[in-house]
């Protein structure tokens, strides 16, 4: 309306200032793959920049090949031969004519010799200049610059302590509590932390002695202890002014975002993350952000980037790293403050400076709300995080759309179909929820991983949604040893009795539905009870009898029975093709998901993150069930199986070798990485199952142990 | 006095007897209709002779038929059951009632008696003769079923055993419904010697008779050794329990004295051996209630007969005109990638929702019941993760004998290919694979049912012809855009063609030739090159037009199929 008022001339004005319609670039290439193109892609569209996308041809059915608008094959599907092979890049920069490129992250992202080259062909960088890159890559030396620039970071004595009192003074001097620690140490070993002189005398020589038997090394190192630490970061975009060149530092534009809190993390891979934290008082944010900003001019930072933290609880923080690039989870940074970072790389590498909605007058942008990210990868978090490949069947996204202010977005490099292999990271999604408040983003997380399908690959989205249902999460208290302090050894979620019984009579809804949208004659006649058996047929069962039309009792049966209880039954929408039932009960909503039944009418049902199979018998079939057998499980105690699929390498026993207990095996390749299989038992090979250089599936038997001589055993 | 007495407990036990018995009776009704004999026995004192009055005639009749009939209901008796159920099976009635929706079966011959007169048996009664007969409704269809009970003389097998399991044949090809047999029997009834044996042949006969009129179900359900094995032997689908169940010809203790070899019974005859190494069964469940569940489902696909009309129709709740871009996906490009087919199969048919028939045999092909817009289809599909896909001896064996049932009862066969030919080798040349592999290019070319294939990605030579080629008379055939038809692999056809001459530049040319269907679609061997995702709505379209299909017969008094 406003725009319609104004005048021909002020019109073009404005659009020119702060709508402009000039694309920055008029082709961007993107050295990546999967979502992270397809999220620059989505930018450069809005920007009228054309696209082009390079791929594997692991990849050439992969869904950025098609959001691109040329796609070049770069090679086969070994990332070395493929999107790291620089030649081959630039040789597609060179003949489809893009005038920039964006790294996105992995892969060229931080490699300074890519970003020269790149410059040199006179094609933009959408990153930082090559110095920053050297500058901020090396941890030596980034942590000298940032010592230089005023910024905090960890107390430590650089040299190596030589005797106990040296080691108390040194401790004295960082101040308690301190690490105490073997120089060439890892994994816990030799590492003892200390509070007061006392401790650190009784340590200095356990830890010495312990350097020495686990590294042959018994030089010691003392650092400050930073109890409880939170890992957290703050995204800033620097510029130099609009057209210009930077000729001081401290001309240089700097906007730093409102931190995020990204400490829920295994085996120092980020699961979680959100912004802002729930730790940082207004005062930290400032001090941290100011120095943020101390450290980008002193490196000349330009483009997006990230400067890494550890905060404890008393608000003391300590530089870690700076990442020069966008990270993956710059969406909830996007989300809290409205803006676009990918936008912001474009217009700064075009030389055009800040665009407007990032010109602010203080140092942290403003933001409103919360937003929470949830890295989802097939991987298996009940066998050790193991990667897990295979086609997404079904996969079913939830729907990405919001209600008022609140919303769920979806970046996915990943569709129905797509085979994970495991030549790349196995990470399928990130899943992004934003609310006014934190407890309304983690509701339409939750829902949102409710509704999530993912079958064909193991995943992590069960255990986010653990997380996400933490009471410890829920009140905020999220530092790094969240997932080994509250979820240790996770066996998948466990419902309460009073879930379990929803769950039973959602489960008899959802049965009752199914059979008649397929007109298949249910086992059970209408109105009479039906046995719902959650973990499939031996498990709990619960007696379900359909009320009125709007309630239903439910009983647990068996030895650890309850009492029946009345459930309304408000509504239940299921649909087959997106394999979710939304059931209201009490009036409560909530979304479960049903796969297929097997031969035997187990089907697999999920709620709240909890999986299991389902079965729903009549009352007769119940009553029979109990002269029943459980089967038998096979012995597998004097098998090795492979722990997930892969390449058997190559074997370190022979048949007829004698092992003990953790003695190395074989080896079994998956995803690039070698993993030691390692002896469950002591014993005797007796068989190699499978030659050197097989393909594995998970559970394949590799190792068969052979029979022990009963004289040696007795 | 006396005779109050007795009348009290004569109308108390016929109150019983008709209240208390599920099972319909006509004669009890009938005698009551002779209104004749009522009057004279009224007018017969009573004093007199209380036995031969016919009122207590019939009352005491009553009481008999009530006795027998309760003998039936418990078989050989509680202990025995209990020690049925000791082992973690059921009892034959049991079974019956989880197979039936409740309430719908109808017994026969419940007091057909045996009768043999030697080694003691004259003196041993027991209504039903350790089986149980009758009909009912397997979700609202009719199904003929025995069950033979193992707590009645080890459910053993005699001339009126035999004759009950015929009868129930013979009345479920009458009115032309499947007949499902519960198998749970030690054998032959030894006392009865050569009567015995005429049985199982007659029952033999039966089976053969009835094959290609009725579905013919067998379920695994307890022992099943020597000369009964050959009754499920002949029916369509055999059908295993799991850790309870086994079928030799002959038992351990005999294969020790034989050829001195120790085998268990789970290793000689078990379920897994069945299912996985001989092919003699289709498929196993863990227990008796899962199995006869997966029976109920099984049925839920078949038609009751071979007459067209019996196949079971659903209303199309999953659209025909739905896109299926998953499954291009799903296929690598390179011909050498293994995928699995199922995934692809459960993307195209109704609801992903396939009964597999043999999963544990032969992995390399696929045989099971899907739907198509509601009418129940036989997909056979080459799957890659197996054996590459290749066409082996037990792959030909278990896809031939899906493709013949399927013929028999009018099911259409939609075949996916991704074949790259038959598996080379002494074992497989000297186990006769020209005869077994025969087998299916001659079910495949004997079929006259809808046929529609969709080639996936390779179909080499021999086995191209095999699996439901146009030149077999198939109706539709399609090829994906990435499928490669040819004779062989570009290179080792090159690796011939040049002898080992610029087999690079060759085999480039080779490839260009024929690893893509462009020669096959201008010849119509194929009817066309289709985009993947549209897979599910041509085959639902052809199958639609195919409804009508009418193959002129041949006359001849039957093929000769190599067996």
């Amino acid at each position: 309306m406003l725009r319609s008022q104004l005048s021909k001339a002020s019109r073009k004005y404005w659009t020119s200032r702060f709508f402009s319609t000039e694309p920055p670039f008029s082709k961007v290439l993107v050295s990546n793959r999967g979502e992270i193109c397809q999220r620059v892609f989505r930018t450069c569209k809005e920007l009228g920049v054309k696209t082009v996308a390079i791929y594997s041809t692991a990849d050439s059915k992969a869904p950025f090949v098609k959001a691109a608008d040329e796609a070049v094959c770069v090679g086969p599907a070994a990332a070395g031969k493929s999107y790291l092979n620089v030649e081959r890049v630039l040789q597609v920069i060179r003949d489809t004519g893009a005038d920039a490129v964006h790294p996105g992250y992995g892969f060229l992202s931080e490699n300074a010799n890519f970003c020269q080259s790149i410059e040199s062909e006179g094609v933009a960088w959408l990153g930082p200049p090559v110095s920053a890159i050297q500058d901020m890559g090396d941890k030596i030396r980034s942590k000298e610059i940032a010592e230089a620039a005023g910024v905090s970071i960890i107390p430590g004595y650089d040299g190596t302590i030589d005797s106990i009192d040296q080691c108390v003074e040194v401790s004295n001097q960082i101040g308690y509590p301190v690490l105490v620690k073997a120089a060439a140490g890892g994994g816990g070993k030799g590492m003892r932390t200390c509070y007061n002189d006392q401790e650190v005398r009784e340590a200095y020589p356990m830890a010495k002695s312990e350097a020495k038997q686990f590294f042959s090394d018994d030089r010691l190192l003392v650092e400050k202890f930073i109890e409880n630490p939170h890992h957290i970061e703050f995204q800033v975009l620097c510029s130099p002014p609009a057209g210009g060149k930077l000729e001081k530092p401290e001309d240089l534009q700097v906007v730093v975002f409102p931190e995020r809190e990204c400490s829920i993390q295994r085996r120092n891979q980020k699961v979680v993350e959100e912004s802002p934290s729930c730790l940082l008082t207004d005062e930290t944010r400032q001090k941290m952000a100011e120095q943020v900003k101390m450290l980008c001019q002193k490196v000349g930072y330009v483009s997006a980037g990230t400067v890494e933290w550890l905060v404890d609880e008393e608000q003391n923080f300590y530089f870690l790293e700076m990442n020069t690039r966008l990270q993956v989870e710059h969406p909830i940074s996007e989300a809290v403050t409205g803006v676009d970072l990918v936008k912001g790389m474009l217009w700064v590498a075009a030389g055009r400076g800040l665009p407007p909605e990032f010109q602010i007058d203080g140092l942290i942008m403003p933001s409103k709300g919360h937003a929470i990210e949830c890295r989802i990868y097939a991987e298996d978090p009940l066998r050790g995080y193991l990667p897990s490949t295979g086609p997404l069947l079904p996969y079913i996204e939830p729907h990405a759309t919001g209600e008022g202010e609140s919303y769920l977005r979806l970046d996915s490099g990943v569709i129905q179909g797509h085979a994970v292999t495991p030549f790349y990271d196995p990470m399928l999604s990130k899943i992004i929820s934003y609310a006014p408040t934190r407890r309304e983003a983690i509701d339409i997380m939750t829902k949102g991983l409710d509704e999530y399908v993912i079958e064909g690959v193991q995943h992590n989205a069960r255990l986010c949604n653990a997380v996400l249902r933490h009471p410890a999460f829920v009140k905020g208290e999220t530092p790094t040893s969240f997932l080994p302090r509250h979820l240790p050894d996770w066996a998948g979620v466990q419902l309460t009795l009073a879930q379990e019984e929803e769950l039973a009579v959602a489960v008899a809804l959802i049965g009752m539905t199914r059979d008649s949208f397929l007109q298949r004659p249910t086992v059970v006649p209408s109105f009479e009870p039906m046995v719902v058996r959650l973990g499939g047929f031996f498990g709990d069962a619960f007696r379900v009898t359909m009320g009125d039309e709007k309630s239903a009792i439910v009983q647990k049966l068996g030895d650890d029975g309850a009492e029946a209880r009345t459930i309304l039954v408000n509504s239940i929408k299921y649909d087959p093709t997106r394999f979710t039932a939304s059931v209201s009960m009490d009036r409560e909503m909530r979304s479960i998901q049903v796969m297929n039944e097997d031969s035997e009418g187990e089907m697999k049902v999920q709620m709240y993150g909890a999986d299991m199979p389902c079965l729903i018998q009549s009352e007769r079939e119940y009553q029979l069930s109990q002269y029943m057998h459980v089967p038998k499980m096979v012995d597998t105690s004097d098998m090795v199986m492979s722990p997930m699929p892969g390449t058997l390498i190559s074997f370190s026993v022979s048949e007829g070798d004698h092992v003990e207990i953790g003695q190395e095996l074989c080896i079994v390749e998956a995803m690039k990485m070698q993993n030691i299989v390692r002896s469950p038992r002591t014993g005797t090979i007796g068989k190699l199952s499978v030659p050197e250089g097989a393909s594995l599936v998970t559970d394949q038997i590799i190792i068969e142990f052979g029979v022990e001589e009963t004289e040696e055993a007795a | 006095m006396l005779v109050r007495v007795f009348n009290k407990q004569a109308t108390n036990s016929l109150r019983k007897g008709l209240t208390t018995s599920s099972f319909r009776c006509v004669s009890v009704t009938k005698d009551y209709l002779k209104p004749t004999k009522r009057g004279f026995a009224s007018a017969v004192p009573v004093e007199d002779n209380l036995d031969s009055n016919p009122a207590m005639m019939k009352l005491k009749f009553q009481e008999r038929l009530q006795k027998e009939r309760e003998q039936a209901l418990m078989g050989g008796g509680q202990k025995r059951i209990d020690k049925q159920h000791a082992k973690g099976s059921l009892t034959a009635r049991e079974r019956l009632e989880l197979l039936f929706d409740k309430d719908s079966f109808q017994e026969m011959d419940q007091l057909k008696a045996h009768r043999c007169t030697e080694f003691g048996m004259e003196s041993k009664n027991f209504p039903g003769d350790g089986i149980v007969t009758g009909h009912g409704l397997v979700n609202g269809r009719h199904v003929y079923a025995f069950s033979q009970d193992f707590t009645v003389v080890g459910g053993t097998l005699s001339e009126t055993h035999a004759q009950k399991m015929v009868k129930v044949m013979e009345m479920a090809m009458r009115v032309g419904a499947p007949v499902i047999g519960l198998n749970d029997s030690g054998g032959a009834r030894i006392q009865e010697g050569v009567d015995s044996l005429a049985g199982y042949a007659d029952v033999f006969q039966k089976n053969v008779d009835a094959s290609g009129v009725v579905p013919q179900i067998s379920v695994i359900m307890g022992p099943c050794a020597g000369g009964a094995v050959y009754s499920p032997a002949m029916t369509d689908f055999i059908f295993m329990v799991e850790d309870t169940s086994y079928m030799f010809v002959t038992g351990p203790k005999v294969v020790k004295t034989v050829t001195n070899e120790d085998v268990t019974t789970e290793d000689l005859g078990g379920s897994k051996v069945h299912t996985a190494k001989s092919g003699v069964a289709h498929g196993d469940f863990a227990n008796d209630v899962a199995a006869l569940r997966a029976m109920r489902r099984l049925l839920d696909f078949l038609p009751s007969s071979n007459e067209k009309e019996t196949l079971p129709v659903k209303e199309a709740t999953d659209p025909a005109d739905r896109l299926v871009p998953e499954v291009e996906r799903l296929v690598p490009d390179d011909p050498n990638s293994p995928y699995n087919m199922k995934d692809v199969i459960g993307q195209i048919v109704d609801h992903g929702e396939l009964f597999e028939i043999q999963p544990d045999m032969a992995g390399n092909i696929i045989t099971g019941f899907a739907r198509m817009e509601g009418h129940t289809v036989g997909v056979i599909g080459n799957n890659p993760l197996t054996l590459a896909g290749c066409l082996d001896i037990n792959a030909s064996n278990k896809a031939a004998r899906f493709v013949r049932f399927c013929d028999a009862f009018n099911i259409p066969l939609v075949t996916f290919v991704d074949v790259p030919g038959f598996l080379p080798g002494t074992e497989q040349e000297f186990g006769g694979i020209i005869r077994h592999g025969a087998k299916l290019l001659f079910a495949y070319s004997e079929a006259s049912v809808p046929k529609v294939t969709v080639i996936t990605r390779k179909a080499y030579g021999g086995a191209y012809d095999v699996m439901a080629s146009k030149h077999l008379r198939a109706d539709a055939n399609y090829a994906w855009p990435g499928a490669e038809i040819a004779v062989m692999g570009a290179k080792g056809a090159t690796e011939i063609l040049f002898h080992g001459e610029d087999l690079e530049a060759h085999t480039a040319e080779y490839a260009a030739r024929f690893a893509n269907p462009m020669v096959a679609a201008q010849r119509g061997f194929v009817d066309d090159i289709i985009d993947p995702q549209d897979t599910r709505r041509i085959i639902c379209n052809d199958l639609r037009v195919l409804r009508t299909k009418k193959m002129p017969e041949i006359k001849k008094k039957h093929s000769n199929i190599p067996l």
